[in-house]
């Protein structure tokens, strides 16, 4: 039985605690709607830009582009965003168990995989692991900005692509000169977090690269035949192409950063909401303990009168 | 035919704008073009530059930083890395950054470091171009 004072101490502390998580509650969510409007506000660029990507793919058939085509190889890169900082619930153990899942599938099926990690969380939970890192990024979340995906998105392409200024590619065949530098992927796949809304975060898994363009689902906004090109087709694919990864990756941050924010306010709106039960809870047994005390103390006075008569 | 063009703009922070016009002028890669409703479909790539749309009598001046421009009978839709309407620029920012920008190419020039030559001289430009077309605002 804990006495008085220990209950007393009990409150205290779980009241103290309850004053924190209320802060970062209140903090997440002012910081939520500021991520929600970027994401808002950046999903139109990044729809209208895949749009006239895949009209223009559909278009130029014959085209081939590094970036376009299937490789077939049995190397893949996994880009894996988590959050840098944690009390956010679920939310960073549900994407790294989903994408342990996939890379597990993922040689299972014979293929080679690479891990790329943004977050600090991400990366501590593959290190504890043992597992090798291809590269990582901490100190992003909390202030995303295109340049940061910019960088992120010409490395993975670089890393895809291969073609180093310095070699030129290699005239036998490409195949032989890949098969020199180990780093190389044949494909990219983006594992994170999309923001539904701040209750629910959902983990996603897209196919980064190659790129693979939808069908465009209105037919009348596709205009086949004469369509012009300046400078020309190849030219502006060329810088079309990687556009696109960068704008996946600045909208797959948004989303992360989004749902980062929606999960830290759920669970610390959770937590407060415990600390309020376990109060209510010590606080009755604080009462049944004082009320227990007074009667004995009353029978002890009474029966201390009751020896003296 | 339609007789009315949707213009759309898009950057990676906003939708800056989605409104019907009569007239679009852009920076492309081989100059300026103008597109009027009905114009042939095209995909182009946008320069540093100063863009403009009419709408009745009035037209809008913005400044534009790369991009693409993708154009159909009846639509034009722009993925600019920025763009800015007339009226949102800062004048005093766009002076205070010419400054700045003419300042560094200069110290650039004394060392002769090209890279520095050339940042300098893209926000040079980029500042110069604010403060035109933020002067022109709206012309009617």
């Amino acid at each position: 039985m804990p006495t008085l004072r220990d209950i007393k101490r009990r409150i205290t502390s779980i009241k103290s605690t309850q004053q924190i998580t209320k802060a970062m509650k209140m903090v997440a969510a002012s910081k939520l709607r500021r991520a929600q409007e970027r994401i808002f506000e950046a999903r139109p660029y990044a729809n209208k830009m895949f749009a006239v990507l895949s009209s223009l793919a559909m278009r130029a058939k014959g085209e081939e582009h590094s970036l376009l085509a299937k490789r077939g190889g049995l190397k893949t890169e996994v880009l894996v965003i988590t959050s840098d900082r944690g009390l956010c619930g679920a939310l960073n153990a549900n994407i790294l168990k989903k994408a342990s899942e996939f890379i597990k599938e993922k040689k299972k099926d014979n293929y080679e995989v690479s891990i790329n990690v943004i977050g600090r969380k991400g990366r501590d939970f593959f290190r504890r692991r043992n597992i090798p890192l291809r590269k990582t990024r901490v100190g992003l979340s909390g202030k995303v900005i295109y340049s940061n995906a910019q960088e992120i998105a010409m490395e993975i392409v670089k890393n895809y692509t291969a073609e180093d200024p310095t070699h030129p590619k290699d005239p036998v065949g490409d195949s032989t000169h890949r098969a020199d530098r180990e780093e190389l992927s044949d494909e990219v796949h983006l594992v994170y977090n999309e923001f539904k809304s701040a209750m629910q975060q959902r983990v996603v898994i897209e196919k980064l690269l190659p790129i693979e363009p939808q069908k465009v689902e209105k037919e009348e906004e596709v205009y086949y035949g004469e369509f012009l090109y300046e400078p020309s087709a190849p030219e502006v694919l060329d810088t079309l192409l990687p556009k696109h990864i960068e704008v996946q990756i600045f909208r797959a941050l948004l989303e992360s950063e989004a749902s980062e924010q929606g999960a830290r306010m759920t669970a610390m709106d959770n937590a407060t909401r415990n600390a309020k039960d376990m109060i209510e809870k010590l606080t009755l047994q604080y009462n049944k303990a004082r009320q227990a005390s007074i009667t004995k103390e009353l029978m002890e006075v009474v029966g201390g009168a009751e020896a003296l008569k | 035919m339609a007789n009315k063009l949707l213009l759309e703009i898009v950057t990676p922070y906003r939708l800056v704008m989605s409104e019907e016009v009569d007239e679009v002028v852009a920076p492309g890669h081989e100059g300026e073009f103008g597109v009027l409703p009905g114009h042939t479909p095209f995909l182009t790539i946008l320069k540093l530059g100063k863009m403009s749309y009419r709408k009745g009598n009035e037209k809008w001046f913005l400044v534009l930083n790369w991009g693409y421009a993708e154009v159909g009978p009846d639509k034009v839709v722009i993925l600019a890395e920025g763009c800015e309407r007339a009226e949102e620029i800062d004048i005093e920012r766009a002076l205070a950054a010419k400054k700045r920008a003419e300042e560094r190419l200069a110290q650039a020039e004394r060392k002769a470091e090209e890279i520095d030559i050339e940042r300098a001289r893209a926000s040079l430009m980029r500042a110069l171009l604010r403060i035109e077309v933020a002067q022109k605002k709206k012309l009617t």
